[in-house]
């Protein structure tokens, strides 16, 4: 075998690792939901998602869990969107550019990169202990923002960054002010941005375990959470819970919930990934 | 008007400042916290003894047995992340038609978007039994397990970065090794891979750093029970089960007991933090390069 010929094996040897090891994640993934949807999917009926969390695993449900989950999702919203969005306007476009520019910048990628865990530690100590919060939706709340926010805040950065800036200049040429451009002009241009990064981010949010367990959201609540004070718990505590049980029926109790979480998971990203789709095709500059 | 214009510039600038006041908050409570605890333990104590067992009658305080357990999961996670990922990247990148990439990539991206404890879920159902078969004297919860599953979660991770730098690489480059007469493998590996190593070494970087910090995967399936080995069929706790471990038990507020969660995480902060920064200049640096 001359050499050529060894290259030319060598290069079709490699093209078939590649589309094997492409294969194996995808289909480890589909292994993994594969065996859930076995274990799960015969346990999901009304009275899963009504009843209160029980000892006995066939009677017990997810409503505390996913009421807890969906009012963690809204009050993580209602905090973390109007202040990462700001936050991003005000780096991108007010911010001077300089030392402290690169200074903030570098703090927003390290922020983006510490451990959940210890968001739970910060949350802990300022939004339980010190602002009395106690274990509350809104402590998870404001601990669940802090959380995001650094993903809000480079998807409104780079969305705004790529508005072409002959369209501010056509504003401010029209003797608009600063917030009036952005306000006008800006955002509505990047909003499709802005959407998927904020949609992403709390797909994130409603999925996070970690935190949650270390402000102290209890495993077992029985009732459901009727205001922004109340103790509360989360669907991905309570499949935790269930997991960590010897007992073979929480498993598939917990199986039966990831199926909920995951199906809420991908629809949040396909909605991401369609509104992406979307203000990519209609923004050709 | 130019009152509104300041009040408004002003707001935003204190939203800005949420994410200082985050890093500064982080700091605080972690060094804080943990020089109470240091002031009871000493740190060479802390860094060298072998048993770490603040939550028993007899107290221990040496992090090394949780400092193991994260290395080995970690470990685990990399070598199973590191290749397939890199292989993935090099062929979505140079050999995969344009149709196959577009397919195959956002179900690698489902990857990523799955939560931590549905894969924890994974690892002690699908995985753990799975090994049993083949190490029959296994622990039920084991390194292992937990960090092959940690692998699968950062494959999409490593390779889409690694594929940006790999594209990042100018064209020119490509070119003239193909009109050498290269293959694409060649060319691949002596010239893209050297050209685009900085990118490539950021996505490993990044990598670790979120396999050292992930919480759930290593609390559901490699135990809570520190124990100063590398061997990964073992049952180990990795720092960030012990802070979850803590804080599903009762622990009095206050106590040192309490307080080893703030030294354990502030060890985790460290590592993670300077990673994250190494990653960070290696990526200003390259990106300057290009441009």
């Amino acid at each position: 075998m001359n050499s050529r010929v060894r290259n030319q094996v060598r290069d079709k040897l490699f093209e078939y690792l590649g589309i094997f090891s492409t294969a194996i994640g995808i289909f480890l993934l589909m292994i993994f939901i594969g065996s859930i949807l076995v274990d799960g999917l015969g346990r999901i009926d009304w009275d899963f998602m009504t009843s209160l969390p029980s000892r006995k695993a066939e009677k017990a449900g997810i409503l505390t869990a996913w009421t807890g989950s969906l009012w963690l999702f809204f009050l993580t919203a209602v905090i973390a969107i109007p202040i990462g969005v700001a936050a991003g306007i005000y780096l991108e476009e007010y911010g001077r550019k300089g030392r402290l520019a690169t200074l903030l910048e570098i703090n927003i990628t390290n922020l983006a990169g510490v451990p959940s865990v210890i968001y739970g530690i910060l949350g802990l100590e300022i939004f339980v202990r010190t602002m009395h919060l106690g274990g509350s939706l809104l402590a998870g709340a404001c601990t669940l923002s802090l959380l995001i926010l650094p993903i809000i805040i480079v998807a409104t950065r780079e969305s705004i960054k790529a508005v072409p800036s002959s369209i501010k200049e056509a504003s401010y040429g029209m003797g608009a002010t600063r917030w009036q451009t952005m306000q006008h002009q800006v955002l509505p241009a990047a909003g499709g941005g802005i959407a998927t990064g904020i949609i992403l981010a709390l797909s994130r949010a409603i999925g996070e375990t970690a935190p949650v367990i270390v402000i102290g959201a209890l495993a077992y609540v029985p009732f459901v959470a009727r205001s922004p004070m109340d103790e509360f718990t989360v669907l991905p505590i309570q499949i935790f819970n269930w997991t960590s049980r010897p007992d073979h029926a929480f498993i598939i109790n917990a199986a039966a919930g990831i199926i909920i979480l995951l199906a809420v998971t991908f629809l949040l990203n396909g909605i991401a990934a369609y509104l992406r789709y979307k203000w990519q095709k209609n923004t050709q500059w | 008007m130019r009152v509104r214009e300041w009040i408004i510039e002003r707001a935003l600038w204190l939203c800005a400042l949420i994410t200082v006041l985050t890093t500064i908050g982080i700091l605080w409570v972690l060094l804080s916290q943990s020089l109470v605890f240091f002031r009871e333990v000493s740190i060479i104590e802390f860094l060298t003894a072998r048993e770490w067992t603040p939550l028993f009658v007899n107290k221990q305080y040496g992090i090394l047995p949780l400092l193991a357990g994260t290395a080995v999961t970690t470990f685990v996670a990399i070598a199973v992340a590191l290749p397939l990922g890199i292989t993935i990247a090099i062929y979505l990148s140079e050999y995969a038609s344009r149709r196959v990439r577009n397919a195959f990539k956002p179900m690698l991206e489902v990857l990523a978007a799955v939560p931590t404890v549905v894969y924890g879920f994974f690892a002690l159902t699908v995985v753990t039994p799975f090994l049993k078969d083949i190490f029959p004297e296994i622990a039920t919860f084991n390194a292992l397990s937990a960090g092959i599953v940690m692998g699968v979660m950062i494959i999409p991770m490593v390779s889409s970065l690694s594929e940006d730098a790999l594209h990042a690489v100018p064209k020119s480059l490509r070119e003239a090794s193909y009109g050498m007469g290269a293959t694409r493998f060649q060319t691949s590996f002596k010239v893209l891979v050297p050209a685009a190593s900085s990118g490539i070494i950021v996505s490993v970087i990044l990598a670790l750093s979120r396999a050292i910090g992930e919480t759930m995967i290593v609390t559901i399936a490699a135990g809570q029970q520190p124990n100063l080995t590398f061997n990964p069929l073992e049952t180990v706790e990795t720092i960030t089960a012990y802070i979850v471990q803590v804080s599903l038990g009762d622990v009095p507020y206050g106590s040192i007991e309490y307080r080893t969660i703030f030294a354990a995480g502030l060890m985790l902060f460290v590592f993670t933090f300077i990673l994250n920064n190494i990653s960070y200049f290696i990526r200003k640096k390259y990106q300057e390069k290009y441009e």
